[in-house]
């Protein structure tokens, strides 16, 4: 599904300003990027998500450069479409989204806000595992319950709604939730 | 995404056929997990093969992709995907095989997942910069895939008497295809001393390595048989082949360049 974009309309938007264009710069860009959302997880913006690896702007016009949180991600066309949208709603024009795949993403590119919407959405960011994800079966992380807070909850399921999630369930407060798996 | 490199045309016909086999054979799994949905045996699990299927249809377009632009001659990920026959597809024997029960499904991903997670473990060290790339970025899923399918194999193999005769069934089933997976051909073989992708031979003892205490932990027997099917990587395959990709490829076979 389609999300809306909180760009707004062309009308009225400041960036329609001739004298605002001219003074845009990446900041600005940084901006609207704030502004798309991830399409599977509304709360987070690209940015949040740190999806968003470069900005690089001259005369012929304004690349972006974003990296797949996950290989098979199937929000990656939307997120490249919502961005290229937002940046041309703003007024810039032959914007170019790209996929890259170095370097590979990380959840320690999640932004510390970003972090905190997920908490307050219900899902429980990613933490530490104990010990390296290499080992095969090494130990699992602690994770917190968003709701109660415990940290007495049980793994359901490896994997979940989406590609970085997996089902966890308190067992004080007996809530099942999603947490936001930690990929490095 | 990827700039092509350029190697002399003995290479990059053994590149593109490599590449094609890990694209093909990340495709193949990918559906057939994929088959799974709506049908897995509790809701959870039915869920995680449909996030495995993902991750890998995910990878394969990464390696079509690469492989469209080694190859150089206007391919699409899609032209490569769904207008090549069987005898065209470079994937391993062992991801077309027909799903059978859980029990077999989890197992032949435990094969695949540790064979999958040493060679690219490996392969994260390539010469060539975008199938290094390709490499660490699929580490990371297959690293989490292998996890899962270990821990399913030892629950179902140490499980009931039920899951456990299963999986016995299910190690008899696939071990004759397990040796193709570790076993270089000839464009293998030019890529290694080439620097562009790792010996099998050296993924061999590491891939017995982790079969041998998974198996161990699930009270399963590894057979002793040492006579192993091959021919996939060089494009001969089971009748099971030509059925899947009649049911992958049948839009754009009905329908050329439908899009939608």
């Amino acid at each position: 599904m389609r999300l809306p974009l909180v760009v707004g309309n062309r009308k009225g938007c400041p960036y329609e300003n001739i004298e605002y264009k001219m003074q845009k710069n990446n900041h600005h860009i940084w901006q609207i990027l704030e502004s798309v959302h991830d399409p599977e997880i509304p709360v987070l913006s690209v940015v949040d998500l740190g999806v968003v690896r470069s900005i690089a702007q001259n005369e012929t016009g304004l690349e972006i450069k974003i990296t797949p949180t996950y290989s098979g991600c199937p929000a990656m066309d939307t997120i490249a479409l919502d961005i290229k949208y937002a940046l041309e709603q703003a007024g810039y024009q032959s914007v170019k989204v790209n996929l890259v795949l170095q370097p590979a993403w990380t959840t320690d590119w999640l932004s510390a806000a970003g972090k905190q919407k997920l908490l307050a959405y219900g899902i429980a960011p990613p933490v530490e595992p104990l010990t390296s994800t290499k080992a095969l079966f090494g130990a699992e992380p602690i994770v917190s319950c968003p709701q109660c807070g415990s940290e007495h909850t049980v793994m359901l399921s490896r994997f979940g709604s989406t590609a970085c999630k997996a089902l966890y369930r308190c067992e004080e407060c007996l809530e099942p939730f999603d947490y936001f798996k930690c990929l490095r | 995404m990827f700039e092509a490199n350029h190697y002399p045309e003995e290479v990059n016909v053994a590149l593109s056929d490599f590449l094609l086999r890990m694209a093909d054979t990340s495709l193949v799994l990918g559906h057939r997990l994929s088959e799974w949905c709506g049908h897995g045996p509790i809701l959870e699990q039915d869920i995680a093969m449909s996030n495995l299927a993902l991750d890998l249809i995910g990878q394969a377009r990464n390696w079509y992709q690469l492989a469209a632009t080694q190859l150089g001659q206007g391919q699409s990920e899609d032209d490569l995907a769904y207008l090549r026959d069987a005898g065209q597809y470079r994937n391993l024997l062992l991801v077309e095989l027909p799903n059978g029960d859980f029990g077999q499904t989890v197992l032949r991903q435990f094969f695949f997942d540790a064979y999958h997670f040493h060679y690219l473990q490996a392969l994260t060290e390539s010469g060539d910069e975008n199938v290094a790339n390709i490499a660490v970025k699929s580490l990371k899923e297959a690293t989490y895939h292998l996890k899962w399918s270990s821990e399913w194999v030892i629950r179902l193999g140490d499980g009931t008497e039920e899951s456990h005769r299963r999986m016995e069934n299910a190690l008899r089933e696939l071990w004759e295809f397990t040796g193709e997976l570790t076993t270089p051909n000839a464009s293998d073989q030019l890529l290694t001393i080439m620097g562009l992708t790792p010996d099998l031979n050296l993924i061999r003892p590491l891939w017995e390595q982790e079969v041998q205490v998974v198996l161990a932990e699930s009270t399963l027997e590894i057979p002793n048989r040492s006579w192993m099917q091959k021919g996939g990587k060089n494009g001969v395959h089971t009748e099971h082949l030509g059925f899947l990709l009649a049911e992958m490829q049948f839009l754009q076979r009905a329908y050329p360049n439908c899009e939608w």
